[in-house]
This record gives structure tokens, sequence and C-alpha cells, in this order.
């Protein structure tokens, strides 16, 4: 199918009417995902949006249920957000991470209703990347710029219009409402020679990654590697596969709500115990950990990696601590310093 | 710049190699375009990685504290400020460090740079003296140096090091103190309009904590932030005046303490305009007690002081 790209301020102002839709919109120097009104606000001409898709289904503060106390007993109230949604322009490697999420929030021994309704009443539309950037190094952790995991349609730019692929049952349904036109031989030519022409320049090499932390824990790489971190949250709140989270009470009095807020491993407090111990007691056990969870443990208890190669962390440190090069001297490391 | 990267290098070597420190803290190349990253040097060899250009941008004094041993440091003027204020905060030891002092002309901003190429991923920075060439993927852009650099660079008068134990080239016409008129413009706003200006900004705050982690004067044990016994501010970022409390309260903590680096500002991912907060608090302490923090040794931090002539206009009323 296809939809010229002159339609699709109309085509998004169809879907608002039945459904809560997100974008990408221009903020300032970047763009965000947010609830447009109109089609004519959706922004596809940058690159990754600051924040990744993983916001919508788990935002960084949620109500999980509200409380009163009052003479006559307590009432609680579940906050469940049922709204139909559509993503619209998400990135190949925002929509994977949302298959590797799936993983913790709805796994053997838990699920988590809060992200599952979510993810079970949205429509994934995403669109490939004709030009990815430096710091993309999606196809070097099982992704690729037009990898359609996660998603129920993938737009391929051609110009003045997008060739639409249809990936899942819903997705077909959807474009089959909307009207959309089959695309000609031409058009689907072009979309393949698109995502031939498409090079991501940045690879990663993981080969042998996983051996190296299943022994390396208590190495001394991990005396130096961390060094500049400044133990911030910027690459964990901005990574989509990160997923720890706080649960808080915003009450006042007997009143309030529950809350599950973002956390980080960076955090001192983050694994600080009620006693006073904290078993992370340095940056060095902390970045570690980081390290660990997305190419190890992650790995160990679901067999992927928890990276898909946005490269937002790379991007956004505020002190240049590049990912790649971590994994590279990881992977480099030896037993002892002078061996 | 290369030339003086050759000198900072020499400095280092010699230094490890007579032993005199057991840490260089400089720069490296990054790894994103003109990027210069912090980097520790512990061997002769390593301190052959050492660098610097004009994106050499985190304030270093951030790392002092938690070194032992003798600790040499590449510090530009706005690092040996910060350290200057340490010191006279007893947290550094002014014998255990070396300061490699470089004058500083100012550091590039690189979401000013971006801008010069309308969205499209900057590839590489080429410095040529005065100028830059940004190259994109299919177009290239020469830019003035000075109308690249941070704010902070642009209004500091500060870029030649107050003190130091080795310098690095020479030394640098001094420059004029900015004004104020960012701020001022500020101040003249209503009630409301700054108000209306910081729920826009801080409702892009995801309390990442970057801009308090990459202050070198933001060391307390424990943030106010962090603690939940009592619990002085609430912990989720949907709550914008939570935002504003947790950054409110951060400047205050820095008022007289804040060298006008930038840093804060720098680290922020959401680009929110800190400095306007940070810059007010310079403002205020340079007006009410003529001082500046981390100029000199022997003043004594300002609101660690008293005089009887203190100005105390806020505590009395007419
Ligand atoms: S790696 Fe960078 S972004 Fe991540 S915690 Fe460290 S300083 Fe912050
Ligand atoms: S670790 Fe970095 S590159 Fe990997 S998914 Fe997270 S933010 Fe993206
Ligand atoms: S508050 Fe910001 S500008 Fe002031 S010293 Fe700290 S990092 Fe520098
Ligand atoms: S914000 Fe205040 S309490 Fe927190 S670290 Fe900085 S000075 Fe300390
Ligand atoms: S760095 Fe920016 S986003 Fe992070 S806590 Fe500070 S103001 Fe908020």
């Amino acid at each position: 199918m296809i939809i010229s790209k002159k339609d699709i301020p109309g085509f998004l102002d169809k879907l608002i009417s039945e459904y809560q839709v997100f974008a990408p919109v221009q903020e300032g120097s970047f763009t965000l995902f947010k609830p447009i009104s109109s089609g004519t606000n959706a922004d596809l001409t940058a690159a990754n949006t600051k924040l990744p898709a993983k916001e919508i289904f788990f935002p960084q503060s949620e109500k999980l249920f509200s409380y009163n106390a009052t003479e006559e007993g307590v009432k609680v109230e579940e906050v469940l957000d049922e709204q139909k949604k559509v993503i619209f322009g998400v990135r190949p490697c925002d929509a994977r991470s949302l298959v590797l999420l799936d993983n913790v929030f709805d796994n053997d021994k838990f699920q988590d209703p809060y992200y599952l309704t979510k993810r079970a009443n949205t429509i994934m539309i995403g669109i490939g990347c004709n030009t990815p950037l430096s710091t993309c190094f999606c196809t070097s952790v099982n992704g690729s710029p037009f990898d359609t995991k996660g998603l129920d349609l993938l737009l391929v730019d051609i110009g003045d219009a997008y060739v639409v692929e249809v990936v899942s049952d819903k997705g077909k349904s959807l474009a089959e409402q909307a009207g959309l036109a089959a695309a000609t031989d031409a058009d689907k030519a072009a979309a393949a020679k698109i995502k031939e022409t498409a090079t991501i320049t940045c690879q990663v090499n993981t080969d042998g990654l996983k051996e190296k932390l299943d022994t390396n824990f208590y190495w001394p790489i991990w005396d130096r590697i961390h060094e500049k971190c400044l133990g911030c949250g910027a690459c964990t709140y901005l990574c989509p596969t990160c997923h720890c989270f706080d649960i808080v009470d915003d009450a006042k009095d007997c009143n309030g709500c529950r809350v599950r807020n973002w956390d980080s491993c960076a955090f001192p407090i983050f694994t600080l115990h009620g006693s006073g111990h904290n078993p992370r007691t340095s940056n060095k056990e902390r970045y570690r950990q980081r390290i660990m969870h997305k190419f190890k443990y992650f790995v160990d208890n679901f067999n992927e990696i928890a990276c898909v190669g946005c490269g937002r962390c790379i991007n956004n440190c505020p002190v240049n601590l590049d990912i790649r090069a971590v994994l590279e001297d990881v992977r480099g490391s030896e037993a002892r310093l002078d061996s | 710049m290369s030339k003086l990267a050759e000198q900072i290098k020499g400095a280092a070597k010699k230094l490890l190699t007579e032993k005199k420190v057991d840490l260089v803290v400089g720069f490296t190349e990054g790894s994103l375009p003109l990027r210069g990253t912090p980097f520790f040097a512990r061997t002769p060899e390593e301190a052959d990685q050492l660098t610097w250009n004009l994106d050499c941008e985190n304030n270093l004094a951030n790392y002092l504290r938690k070194k032992p041993g003798k600790v040499a440091v590449v510090a530009k003027g706005c690092d040996v400020r910060s350290i200057v204020a340490l010191i006279k905060e007893n947290q550094l030891n002014r014998d255990n460090l070396y300061i490699i002092g470089v004058p500083c002309r100012g550091m590039i901003d690189r979401r000013k740079v971006a801008e010069l190429l309308s969205g499209q991923e900057v590839l590489a920075i080429e410095e040529n003296g005065d100028t830059l060439v940004i190259k994109g993927n299919n177009s290239s852009v020469t830019a003035k140096v000075a109308d690249l650099l941070h704010n902070s660079c642009r209004d500091c008068s500060y870029g030649n090091p107050v003190i130091y134990d080795e310098l690095i080239g020479e030394l640098l016409p001094e420059k004029e103190a900015a004004d104020f008129n960012e701020i001022k413009a500020f101040e003249a706003k209503t009630t409301a309009e700054r108000r209306a200006f910081m729920n826009s900004e801080f409702s892009k705050c995801i309390r990442c904590y970057a801009c308090r982690n990459a202050c070198p004067m933001c060391y307390c044990e424990e943030c106010f932030v962090d603690c939940n016994q009592p619990e002085w501010i609430g912990k989720s970022a949907y709550n914008v005046e939570d935002n504003i409390l947790f950054q409110v309260v951060r400047v205050f903590h820095l008022a007289g303490r804040c060298v006008d680096c930038g840093a804060c500002e720098r680290a922020c991912p959401m680009g929110i305009n800190l400095r306007l907060l940070t810059r007010k608090t310079v403002k205020d302490v340079k007006e009410l007690f003529n001082a500046e923090a981390g100029v000199n040794l022997e003043d004594k931090p300002v609101l660690a002081t008293f005089t009887n002539d203190d100005p105390e206009a806020f505590l009395l009323k007419e």
C-alpha cells in the first residue's frame, strides 16, 4: 500500500477521531512523542526522538491507584489507561525495545496490567530510517533500519510518498479502513532500493562479550571504565530498554496515590538498604550493573541483549562515556591488568 | 590548539615520569565530532592520549575531591575557579594538587553547531583558527568560533586561570565583565510571566540529576532530593512544581559558590535553561556583596562570612 506525504495529516486526523494518537512533535531543538490534536503536528523529518517511545507504555511517573480514607472506610481506585492508541512514526529500534520490554512486564512470574493494557490497545506505525545517524548501531544488536519487529505497519519514505508495509493483522485492518491505495511495482521497487541504500556506518562487535561478562565481574576492567561517569540518570532515562522503577506514595494525610517512577542503577540510593547498608558502594559497581544488566543478565533471563543500538546514551552523556567504547574495552578485558 | 595539546602532553608526561603526581586528569579525544572527553592518565604512556580542543567543556574540578594521592589537573579558567572555591570549602588540599592551567577563549556549544546544519547530523568539525568548518552528510558550513561559544563562555571574564602551578600557552588579554542583560530582562517580567516560563521550562525536566552531578560544587553526601526521611521533595516527575523546587533549592545551595561555569546546563539532556537561575544568584551576590566565587584564595566564601555592614535589606521591613 502507499500513502502520499500530503495525505498524512488527513490520515492522522481521521485516526485522531478514534484513537489517542502519538507522534514526534518538535520541542525546541529536539522531538518528543506527544499526543497530537491535529495531523499537521507530526514531525517525521527528525531522527530519533529525545525520549524513547517506551515512555508511552511505561511513563516516567505513572499513577497506579489512588486512595482516600474517610470515616466511612477506605476507597481505592485503580488508574488504568485503557484508551486506544496509535503511535505514529516510531523508529524500528524503539519498536523493538518494546518487544524486549514485554519480557519484563509479561512473563510466567509477573503480568503487569498497566503496561500490558496499553500494549494491547496500541497500534504501532513505524517509519524506516533512510539516513541512520552515525551513532546508530541497531544492526549490531539484532535490529535494522527497516526492522518490523514490534510494528503493525512500516512506512518506507520514497520521496513524495510512503510505501506502507503491512506487518500484522491489526495493521492490515487499519490500513484497509483508511482506504490506502495499492502500491505500484515501481513504488515497491523504489522502497526496496531505499532499504538497500540506507547504511549503518557504526558497528559494535558483540562476539564473545557475553562470555567475558560471565567471568569478569571481579576483574580490574571495572576499576577504570566508569571513572569519568558522573552517576546521573541521563543514559538510563533516555534508554528505550532501561526499565527499573521505584514505587512511592504521593500522599497528603490519608489521601493520595501510589506512583511508579523510573529509577536508575546509576543513583547511589538505588540499592540503599533500610539498614543503611549499600551493596553497590561506588560508581564502579553501579556502572558495572548497567553493562551487566544489558549484556549479561538480560541475556541470561530472556536470551536477548537489552540494547537496541539507538545511540541516545552516546549522544546525551554529559561526559561522552560511549557505550561502544566500553563494550570494546570489556571484550578485550583481562583477568589481570598486566597480563 | 594542537600546540597546546602537545604542551599538555609534555607537562603531564614529565610529572608522571618524575613521579611528582600519581594521576593527571585531563581530556582525550572523544567519540563524537570535536568532542573532548575526561581522561585519567596514570603513566607517561597514557599521558600521550591527552589532548586539548575547542570542546573540552566538562568541568574537571568535579573529579578531584574523590581522588587520593597527588593529582595534577588540566584546568581552564572555570575549572580553576571551582578548584579555588573547593579549596576554600576544605574539599581539596592545595598541597596535593598540581594545576596545569590553560588559558581558555571559550568552548563551543554543540547545540549551536547543530543548528547550523538545520536538522542534519554533524559528522565532522574542523578547527581552522578563528573559524570552524562543520560538515554534514552533504553540506558544509563555515562559522566563527566566537559565534558558537557556550553562553557561559561568551560571558566569562576569567578565561585565564586565577591560580596555577604551570601555565600552558600564553595568558590572554583581560576581558571585560559581561553585562547581566538576560537576567535583567527576566527580572523585569511579571511574576506570572516568570512563573509561566518556569512551568514550561521545567515541564521538560526528567529528574535525571545530570545538572547536579556535573556541578563541582554539588558534593553533599546526601542531596536533599535523595533523602526520604523527611521527604523534602516529591519524587515523581509529573509534578512540575517538584521539578522547579528541586532546581530552585539546588540553585540556592549554590548561591555565592557557583562559578558560572555552565557545566550544569551543558549536562542537561533536555536543554533546560538553567543558567538563567544560576546566573541570577551570581548577579545578586555581586550586587549585594560585591563578591564572586572562586576568583582568589584570599576572600572567604561570601555566604560563610559576616560583617557588620552586610546588607540585610531582606530582613527589614519599613
Ligand atoms: S554514563 Fe554518562 S549519562 Fe550515564 S550515568 Fe554516567 S555520566 Fe550519566
Ligand atoms: S544502551 Fe544506549 S544505544 Fe543501547 S538502547 Fe540504551 S540508549 Fe540506546
Ligand atoms: S551551578 Fe552550574 S554554573 Fe554554577 S558552578 Fe555548578 S555547574 Fe557551574
Ligand atoms: S543540590 Fe544542594 S543538597 Fe543537593 S548536592 Fe547540591 S548542594 Fe547538596
Ligand atoms: S539535568 Fe535537566 S532534566 Fe536532568 S534533572 Fe537537571 S534540569 Fe532536570
